[in-house]
């Protein structure tokens, strides 16, 4: 059995959404490059709904393959759907991530949950 | 699709003529070499003349031979089986920075077990530290440990010298693992007066399930698998006949072509090394320079900007088969423990790329690498927000605990257990 699902291994060698958004509503930052991944989330929201999204990677393959999964999942939602997005709810998608790689989904959730945080502070809503 | 292997550290591929010599011994000549009616007879004389082989390829005696299944086995013997024959005259044994997990996770054990380990650091080429190694020695040591070459950044070590400083400094035994230099480079275990040296089959185009822990006459060990006679009392179990005698034939091979293969392997080294800095900015070489000591099969670089994991299953993608000493690529989830003690930056060096060069590369296969592999770095720096960062302000970004990370102690600091 390969180490990715098929899946996996699809969005990361055609990763959606890469990019930034100059003018994005808010930004989310996670990961360090010393551990060897770090994720940049950038969100448009118009009437409450995230109405584009743009990432930039620095990782693995799980790293890139979840950004690009988060990125499509995040596409069209209110800010509070794209809030309740989980970890699990990403590796499920992705069908499934090898064990040691678990913590690259976690990374993806919450760098997006990072750029609504930001947005939300940039509009005043605590 | 084109396939091109250059992950030669951690296997390569069978010699053809190998495998003829090891047919026989899987359908026609099954008899137990212990045993002595002829099917038996047969397969103990092809032990004994792959022996003679393998201790030819590093002017030992035959009987200074013993044949294990892996080197990881062959290297545990070595340490934990001399540290336990030696131990009446001391605990302490001295190991470098950069050994294979064979040996230092085999020192740890020993730790476990009261005995003492020193570890000696590297430069920044991977050369042990001779005066730590001075420092280190102690009436009591009873074993010191240290690699004759490293798989990963090619250091070549001076054992010769090494074993002197041991020698002149007290009675410490002297084991050192060979697996990437015998078959490569010309070694003479005597000569260089190790007390214990590894050979491994299957990095010299042998079969695997087959290895060699080199003892000098004399020197004292207690086997690590209790059993039969086999291999002088000193590894207990029946033998693989095929994979030694196959073995035996990877090792008068080698003898022959060693010279040969070194050359052409160092030319394809060369043009890796001095080529793919002129395609990617931004790259630096691990360990030494390609006309130091390195071994004249290995290519290692830290990519910057982007990670190692990435960048080989992106190769895989154009069938070209490498490794990497990131965190990422790693199944514990730490950078390489080689990088890391030659002082490579940790963010740098989750970036690095390993290519290991068989004498079955050609030229045409460096010059598809040296094609798609600038694509490959280009594409993944396009996607990383690192990449971008230092294109827009000119400064590479800050590492540690400053890049405001909520989860450090989930994803940086695995358990290793886990």
């Amino acid at each position: 059995m390969p180490f990715y699902s098929e899946k996996v291994m699809e969005h990361f060698a055609n990763p959606r959404n890469v990019g930034e958004i100059k003018d994005a509503d808010g930004v989310g930052e996670v990961g360090n490059p010393v551990c060897g991944d770090m994720m940049t989330f950038y969100i448009k929201v118009k009437n409450n709904i995230v109405s584009d999204v743009k990432f930039k990677t620095f990782g693995c393959g799980a790293a890139i393959a979840v950004s690009s999964m988060v990125s499509e999942m995040a596409m069209g939602k209110t800010v509070e759907e794209v809030m309740k997005i989980t970890n699990a709810d990403v590796a499920k998608e992705l069908g499934g991530l090898p064990p040691n790689k678990m913590h690259c989904s976690n990374l993806g959730a919450d760098a997006l949950h990072k750029a609504v945080k930001d947005y939300r502070q940039k509009q005043g809503v605590k | 699709m084109k396939t091109v292997y250059l992950d030669n550290q951690s296997n390569t591929k069978l010699d053809e003529k190998v495998f003829e010599v090891m047919k026989p011994y899987f359908t026609q000549y099954y008899g137990n070499p212990q045993s002595i009616y002829s099917f038996g007879a047969v397969s103990k004389d092809a032990i004994e003349e792959a022996r003679r082989g393998a201790a030819d390829l590093i002017n030992a005696a035959p009987n200074e031979i013993i044949f294990t299944a892996t080197a990881s086995e062959a290297n545990n013997l070595a340490v934990k089986g001399m540290a336990y024959g030696l131990k009446d005259k001391g605990r302490h044994i001295i190991i470098s920075a950069i050994e294979h997990f064979s040996v230092l996770n085999a020192a740890k054990r020993l730790e476990k077990d009261g005995f003492e380990i020193s570890y000696i650091g590297v430069d920044k080429k991977g050369n042990v530290k001779e005066e730590e190694l001075k420092k280190a020695l102690r009436a009591d040591t009873i074993l010191v440990s240290i690699q004759y070459a490293n798989p990963e950044i090619g250091a070549i070590q001076d054992i010769k010298k090494l074993v002197e400083i041991v020698k002149k400094g007290g009675k410490a035994a002297f084991h050192t693992d060979a697996v990437c230099a015998c078959g490569v480079l010309p070694v003479d275990a005597a000569a260089l007066g190790v007390d214990a040296l590894t050979i491994s089959s299957p990095l010299m185009y042998g079969p695997k399930g087959a290895a060699a822990l080199y003892l000098k006459k004399g020197t004292k060990i207690v086997p690590q698998i209790d059993g039969g006679v086999q291999e002088f009392s000193k590894r207990a179990g029946s033998e693989n006949v095929p994979a030694i005698a196959g073995f035996g034939q990877a090792c008068k091979t080698a003898k022959q072509e060693l010279e040969q293969n070194a050359k052409q392997m160092a030319v394809l080294r060369d043009k890796l090394i001095s080529e793919l800095p002129k395609r990617i900015e931004h790259i630096y070489l691990n360990g030494a320079p390609q006309n130091e000591n390195r071994l004249p099969n290995n290519v290692n670089f830290s990519i910057e900007f982007v990670e190692g994991e990435a960048l080989f299953l992106l190769l895989d993608a154009k069938g070209i088969m490498a490794a990497s000493g990131s965190a990422c690529a790693n199944k514990n989830l730490k950078m390489s423990h080689v990088l890391d003690a030659t002082g490579v930056d940790t963010a740098v060096g989750q970036g690095s790329i390993l290519f290991t060069l068989s004498k079955y590369n050609t030229d045409e296969e460096i010059d598809y690498v040296l094609e798609e592999f600038p694509k490959i770095v280009q594409r993944l720096r396009e996607m990383s927000p690192l990449y971008s960062y230092f294109v827009n302000t000119g400064k590479r970004k800050e590492a540690g605990p400053g890049t405001d990370y909520e989860h450090e102690h989930d994803h940086c600091d695995i358990d290793e257990d886990a």
